[in-house]
């Protein structure tokens, strides 16, 4: 079936923010599918509230709305632009439960909009959990069975028909408290019947335990006319029970026989055909190691993480695929891009191994837990190409930027190894590692851990050989350790070699069939071999510049870099540059075969990235819009002769040293807040003193970070010193003055003669809390025309000053009606997406330009201030703390969001308004008739500024609730409070929390480390019950702020980007 | 780790590790793209007189399982990247190396397969020699030809091998079948009598089957002209279904004609389209010789290769036989075919 010309405008639902197990793989999707959608010559309606996407670009679709991703919001721009058609497989979760709400009311029928793609039906049967158990009964595909029993005699009815082992759980019981595996009915008696006295309701479930069978996922596509492929097998290092976003993975599927293979390729494509899929869709299998017993786990009937990955580790591209097969076309029409001579209906044949490695967040939530379970915790992920497991692992740990290059990593705590073996956390892979170098046998670690066989004795192969080289090095040993995927300064530290005979890596091409044809897209991978086909590979003859991408996304570190990544690539060729990627991340755009001229798969490190070079031989390499894992190349880069384009690696590092910023400072007589470096308990007291409280704390070369603290007074230094101090520090501690004043940020392009700020950001909360975790808002708010001026000058003299040619993001704080500047960073911010999309300047490709020699007046778009327009834009940030329940979610230095979304509108509170109904941050308030209350707790120092919010929300009619402390000074102001006991007393505020009088809670003052774990617990109720929960007072007068301001998801303007008024205002 | 060689016959040389027997050999050089069924490819007897190079990088994963075996193993010798030294797997009984010990086959690790992969796409299928020596000229290894391939793997005896409940007689002609092709029809209530290759068409019909089935095998298809001319006396008195070897067969039987290709399909991923339905299936495929499509008398294409458009399944109505180039029966590969001996059964019930 050709091209459905009934299609003619369809709207996508994009995944808005990245949160954890959603994250930049929905934009690679999303924008794949725009493409395609307009490649068709389909009119393509977008919404999306994450800013920081490639999909949300101007030319990938026609019509795109920033706004909340509800189903209220969704109705109001499908009843304003009456598309005929809505593609919801692509947005992740998300776009997919919208769909299906607005399907399930009859929205869809009612305005004659059809669903492409797969039918709500066929969703509905993969989703629902009864619905599912059911059809895959109807089908005879097996699920993990289980039955529910309310007494004893049942529960060993139940287990005799599902077989021993069984795991036994508690109905109502927190963390399962209560349950436990029996192995037989003895056992099960004893475990049935603690199981019901510990339920509430009588009640366990009893469930077969398979606890050690292997995870394998297979990706797979189906089109309308039924026929069906398996695109990619998957497997997990761990076995069942590790969430497949949180395991190492391989594919192809390593430990399977044909036998076992077929057997779950077949069911998997027997479950797409019984559901009626079209399009791609994952299915999860648990597979007995010791028989052909398998258990059907899940099925995600539309793009995912795993999705992407496949399409990155096999070359096939699922998402785009997807979207032809919902536009009308069968899989045998379809072209496949990378042969140009086959056809899409067929399966990728691996001529090498892929091993995926996940990103934790935990350097930035010090005494989380590390424990991995069936709840994600990663942020992101990497992946490697290679000849053997053991390089595609050596390749993808010290990709994953965790500061490490080969498996040793020094354990977290002083536990046996033997001990720490049977916990699976993120540090698991090491623990094994460590337990095989210190002579524990492969089998004895099967047992504890459940890992197979297989893959530990490829660890083993490593070990082996790092005993090998500790002996010294030889030239048969050299060869090996390369094939073996370590680095020559690993080796180095290893065999205690002084010298290294050295040896370039050749290329691979990633090909789809296992060079059965010829390749026409140019996705390499490193290998030993004697041939090298990057080399070999015809080029245009154009100068060749390469860009390095950003790596796993991270806290800090999120798709924002791979946007602008993107457009430099696409501004280059456009130039006529041939362009080479660098970048070891599956979910993104830039790793895409077809964003730049050649794709190079490979790790950001100094050696794998100069072999490439080495091939390439670029005229310029570009570091700007990487993140920090570009950046902390170019010294690098710069010593061995490479040039750097933009910003020199000179100006680079006059803005990172700290005091030769500061002398550049001194000079131009700007402003920074006064610090110093300090040793000792004493020399900080001393400092503080000096500087005068409040002060920021922080050891200089933070790791991980979370060491950063505003402190109020001597107790407060005495107290963190002393902890410092404990852990023994290298480097001072700086400490600096905190000023609690407007921060305010400003993304700068120079060409080195001339300036160009596309606009001036100022965040709701004061200084203190990270740039990245505030609410900003565009154009600033309370900034006078001659501050504005100021922060214009300053930031044109330190831009040009530090030579930049290109980018750079300059953070200020505005005390006292002083400017200070906070920290310069000379590359491409966080913000630059966000700001380039609202005022229509394409900042990374005037960048781009500007690095490789044109001048801003050449091109055209201004100089100084760019003019205001009639928006206001707001950027707000979103945490994933539903999947991370144990962290501190307090706000402060630290950052901690993982995503953020835009809201833009007319006033400032309207943008606010939908930024903060994107972030989820909405609230029951007396204006919708509700009930509604305010918790509020703050500190000391904060008791001065809370009346007058006090005042705010008693007028808005909401009720108050204070903590002692703070229910005086608001009684004192004359309003009536209720007091609730302190959390630490009592469970006052948790029962006011669930009955429902308290809406949002104001809770300051979590700073000391002995009141952290009550936030910690009050935060997470709240979580449980969705009320927001604020560590700021700048927040919540913001808030208090959106509510006064009367909007609703039904009275805002619907802002078309692409439409935008261009007027200024 | 001891050395030893590849040696192509347009000369070039490839250095590697010896594993398996300690022999050399030589043989014609082919590759499959077959991610897992080594053991299947290995016991493959249409594999004879080949040697067999896996482009993918991990062979012996999960050990030798005799359960799984298709036929004896009759490959000349066993290329790979990385052979498994300590496979997992709950049925695995030995490795990868001491099958091929055992079986007497020399096997070369730690070789660039994609490499000379890309060289047979590029020059076709050539033969070579594994050697633990440099040999001093390639006139042996260019002399090298495949003869005699059927006579050498077909059964020396018939056999019969019951269905549990009987429901048709099927003669199976042996020409280096798969196991799981008896398998598959054994399944379907088929009782299966295996005959060697050069049993005549009367012996066969005196035992009045319900259906024959031509097996797949090894070689030049036509190198077989006897069974040929068997078969064509078969055709029309006895439903007939053909794979692989016996799809060529059939073929040639009824006019057509056969030619080599450059480098064949081996692989578990190969496109096929079913003329009738436009349905397209993953097959699992090992053939160096096609049937040229525009040859075709007295039948119609009814698969397609989705991929290059070459025959892989022809419809004889009025002979009341078809056939096809892949293989239905998978082992390696994918069952996604496995209806078309659901087909052969309704054939049979007339």
């Amino acid at each position: 079936m050709p091209l459905n010309k009934q299609i003619k405008k369809v709207m996508v639902i994009g995944s808005g923010p990245i949160v954890i197990g959603q994250a930049a793989e929905f934009d690679y999707a999303g924008a794949q599918a725009c493409r395609v959608l307009k490649e068709a010559g389909v009119n393509v309606v977008l919404v999306n509230s994450n800013p920081a996407t490639i999909m949300t670009d101007k030319a990938l679709a026609d019509e795109i709305y920033l706004e909340p991703l509800t189903e209220e919001t969704v109705k109001r721009i499908l009843l304003k632009e009456k598309p005929d058609s809505l593609l919801a497989g692509l947005g992740g979760q998300t776009g997919l439960t919208i769909a299906m709400q607005l399907d399930k009311d009859g929205f869809l029928a009612q305005n004659g909009i059809r669903l492409i793609g797969t039918n709500a039906e066929a969703i509905d049967k993969a989703e629902d959990r009864r619905l599912f158990k059911e059809t895959m009964q109807s089908i005879g595909e097996p699920t993990i069975p289980s039955d529910i029993a309310n007494d004893v005699k049942t529960a060993l009815d139940k287990a005799e028909q599902i077989g021993y082992p069984v795991i036994v759980r508690p109905a109502f019981t927190l963390g399962g408290a209560g349950g436990g595996v029996a192995y037989n009915a003895e056992e099960l008696e004893g475990i049935a019947k603690t199981g019901l006295d510990a339920s509430p309701i009588t009640q366990i479930l009893v469930e077969k335990y398979i606890f050690g069978w292997k995870e394998i996922e297979f990706e797979t596509m189906r089109d309308d006319a039924g026929n069906v492929i398996a695109v990619c097998s998957m497997e997990n290092f761990d076995p069942v029970g590790v969430h497949t976003g949180d395991s190492i993975v391989v594919a192809p599927a390593l430990t399977l026989s044909d036998k076992e293979y077929q057997m779950l390729r077949s069911a998997s494509l027997h479950i797409i055909s019984a559901l009626g899929i079209v399009g791609g869709c994952n299915c999860q299998f648990a597979l007995n190691p010791e028989s052909f017993e398998y258990a059907v786990i899940e099925v995600n009937p539309r793009v995912s993480r795993s999705s992407a990955l496949a399409s990155k580790a096999t070359g096939y591209p699922i998402a785009k695929i997807t979207t032809k097969i919902a536009l009308g076309y069968t899989l045998d029409e379809i072209p496949n891009d990378i042969t140009g001579k086959t056809c899409a209906c067929f399966e990728p044949a691996l001529d090498y191994v892929v091993v995926k490695f996940p990103k934790w967040p935990f350097d930035k939530f010090a005494g989380a837990s590390r424990a991995l379970g069936t709840q994600m915790k990663a942020t992101g992920e990497v992946m490697a190409i290679a000849e053997s497991f053991e390089e595609g692992l050596m390749k993808a740990v010290r990709g994953a930027e965790i500061g490490l290059d080969t498996l040793n990593a020094a354990p977290l705590d002083d536990l046996p190894v033997s001990e720490r073996l049977a916990m699976a956390d993120d540090r698991r892979l090491f623990t094994v590692f460590e337990a095989l170098k210190s002579g524990i046998s492969p089998e004895e670690i099967a047992r504890i851990t459940k890992i197979d066989l297989f893959f530990l004795y490829k660890l083993q192969n490593l070990a082996d050989y790092e005993n090998r080289i500790s002996c010294g090095m030889t030239e048969a040993l050299y060869q090996e350790g390369k094939k073996l995927g370590y680095p020559d300064e690993a080796l180095k530290r290893l065999s205690g070699a002084g010298d290294l005979p050295g040896m370039d890596a050749s290329y691979n091409m990633v090909d789809t069939c296992g060079a059965e044809f010829d390749a026409v897209t140019p996705y390499f991978y490193s290998t030993h071999g004697r041939i090298c086909e990057a080399r070999a590979f015809p080029r245009s003859g154009k100068p060749v510049i390469m860009v390095l991408g950003s790596g796993p996304i991270r806290i800090g570190q999120g798709i924002e870099f791979d946007y602008s990544s993107v457009h430099c690539v696409w501004t280059l060729k456009s130039m006529g540059y041939d362009v080479v990627i660098v970048n070891n991340n599956p979910e993104t755009v830039s790793t895409d075969y077809d964003t730049a001229d050649r794709l190079y798969f490979e790790p950001l490190t100094p050696e794998d990235v100069m072999n490439i070079i080495k091939v390439e031989k670029p005229v310029g390499v570009v570091v700007a819009f990487g993140g920090q894992t570009a950046i902390k190349l170019t010294k690098f880069l710069d010593q061995n002769g490479v040039s750097i384009l933009g910003t020199s690696a000179e100006g680079i590092d006059l803005a990172e040293d700290r005091e030769r910023f500061d002398a550049l400072l001194e000079r131009f007589s700007i402003k920074r807040p006064k610090g110093a470096g300090v040793n000792t308990l004493k020399e900080a007291l001393c400092a503080a003193e000096m500087l005068g409280y409040p002060v920021l704390l922080r050891p200089s070369y933070v790791i991980g970070g979370q060491n950063m603290k505003i402190v109020h007074d001597a107790k407060e230094v005495r107290m963190y010193m002393e902890r410092i101090l404990a852990q023994g520090i290298d480097n001072p501690v700086l400490v600096d003055k905190y000023m609690a004043g407007k921060e305010l940020e400003v993304d700068v392009i120079s060409d080195g003669q001339d300036v160009l700020i596309p606009g001036i950001m100022q965040h709701i909360e004061r200084a203190g809390v990270h740039s990245g975790d505030s609410i900003a808002v565009y154009p600033p708010y309370s900034i006078d025309e001659g501050m504005t001026r100021h922060i214009v000058e300053c930031s044109e003299k330190l831009a040009l000053a530090l030579g930049t040619k290109g980018l750079v993001n300059i953070q200020y704080l505005i005390y006292q009606d002083e400017l200070y500047v906070i920290e310069v960073n000379p590359r491409a911010s966080r913000t630059i997406p966000y700001i380039s999309k609202v005022t229509d300047i394409p900042m990374v490709d005037v960048a781009s330009r500007v690095m490789t020699g044109q001048t801003l007046r050449e091109i055209g778009c201004g100089t100084g201030l760019h003019p205001i327009p009639p928006y206001y834009a707001v950027k707000a940030p979103v945490f994933s703390f539903e999947k991370l329940t144990d962290v501190n979610a307090y706000l402060g230095p630290e950052m901690k969001s993982t995503g953020e979304v835009l809201g833009i509108g007319k006033t400032r509170e309207e943008a606010l308004f939908k930024a903060m109904t994107a972030a989820g941050m909405t609230l029951r308030s007396p204006h919708g008739g509700e009930e509604a209350g305010v918790f509020i707790s703050v500190d000391t120092h904060d008791q001065a500024e809370v009346l007058p919010l006090a005042q705010k929300f008693a007028a808005l009619g909401f009720r108050l609730y204070a903590t002692e402390e703070t229910a005086g000074t608001i009684r004192g102001g004359g309003l009536s409070v209720r007091e609730v006991a302190g959390i630490r007393e009592s469970d006052h505020a948790f029962d006011l929390l669930e009955s429902g009088e308290i809406s949002v809670i104001l809770y300051t003052g979590a700073l000391m480390d002995s009141t952290v774990e009550d936030y910690i617990a009050l935060h997470r109720k709240a979580l449980l019950l969705s009320i927001p929960c604020f560590t700021s007072l700048d927040t919540a007068n913001a808030l208090a702020d959106c509510v006064q301001s009367r909007y609703t998801q039904q009275n805002t303007e619907l802002v078309n980007i692409n439409a935008l008024e261009k007027t200024a205002r | 780790m001891k050395k030893a060689y590849l040696v192509l016959e347009n000369g070039t040389v490839w250095e590697g590790t010896a594993f398996g027997a300690e022999t050399d050999s030589i043989g014609e050089l082919v590759f499959t793209t077959g991610m897992n069924g080594y053991i299947e490819t290995l016991t493959d007897e249409s594999y004879y007189g080949q040697i067999v190079m896996q482009t993918f990088p991990l062979i012996g994963n999960y050990g030798i399982i005799p359960a799984d075996f298709e036929g004896n193993c009759s490959v000349k010798a066993y290329v790979v990247r990385e052979w498994c030294r300590h496979p997992s797997n709950f049925r695995a009984e030995e490795t990868v190396d001491r099958f091929l010990k055992q079986k007497g086959i020399p096997g070369i690790s730690g070789i660039d397969t994609r490499a000379i992969t890309k060289l047979i796409r590029e020059q076709g299928v050539m033969n070579a020699a594994i050697c633990h020596t440099l040999p001093a000229d390639l006139a042996a290894i260019r002399q090298y030809k495949i003869t005699r391939a059927v006579e050498a793997v077909t059964a020396k005896a018939p056999y019969t091998l019951p269905a549990e409940k009987e429901r048709f007689r099927v003669t199976l002609i042996d020409y280096g079948a798969k196991h799981n092709i008896l398998r598959e029809l054994i399944r379907r209530g088929c009782t299966v009598t295996v005959v060697p290759a050069e049993t005549t068409a009367e012996q066969i019909l005196a035992a009045k089957p319900d259906g024959v089935m031509l097996s797949n095998g090894p070689g030049d298809p036509a190198d077989n002209s006897a069974q040929i001319a068997q078969i064509a006396k078969l055709c029309g008195k006895v439903p007939i279904f053909g794979i692989c070897l016996g799809h060529q067969l059939l073929a040639l039987a009824l006019g057509a004609k056969t030619e080599k290709l450059k480098y064949g399909h081996r692989g578990s991923n190969q496109p096929v389209k079913e003329t009738a339905t436009g349905r397209t299936y993953i097959s699992s495929q090992n053939h160096g010789y096609a049937v040229v499509s525009e040859t075709i008398r007295n039948g119609r294409l009814s698969f397609i290769n989705a991929n290059d458009g070459t025959c892989e399944g022809i419809d004889y109505p009025e002979q009341n036989a078809f056939s096809v180039q892949f293989h239905p029966e998978a082992a390696a590969g994918p069952h996604d075919t496995a209806f078309l001996f659901d087909q052969f059964v309704s054939r049979m019930e007339g």
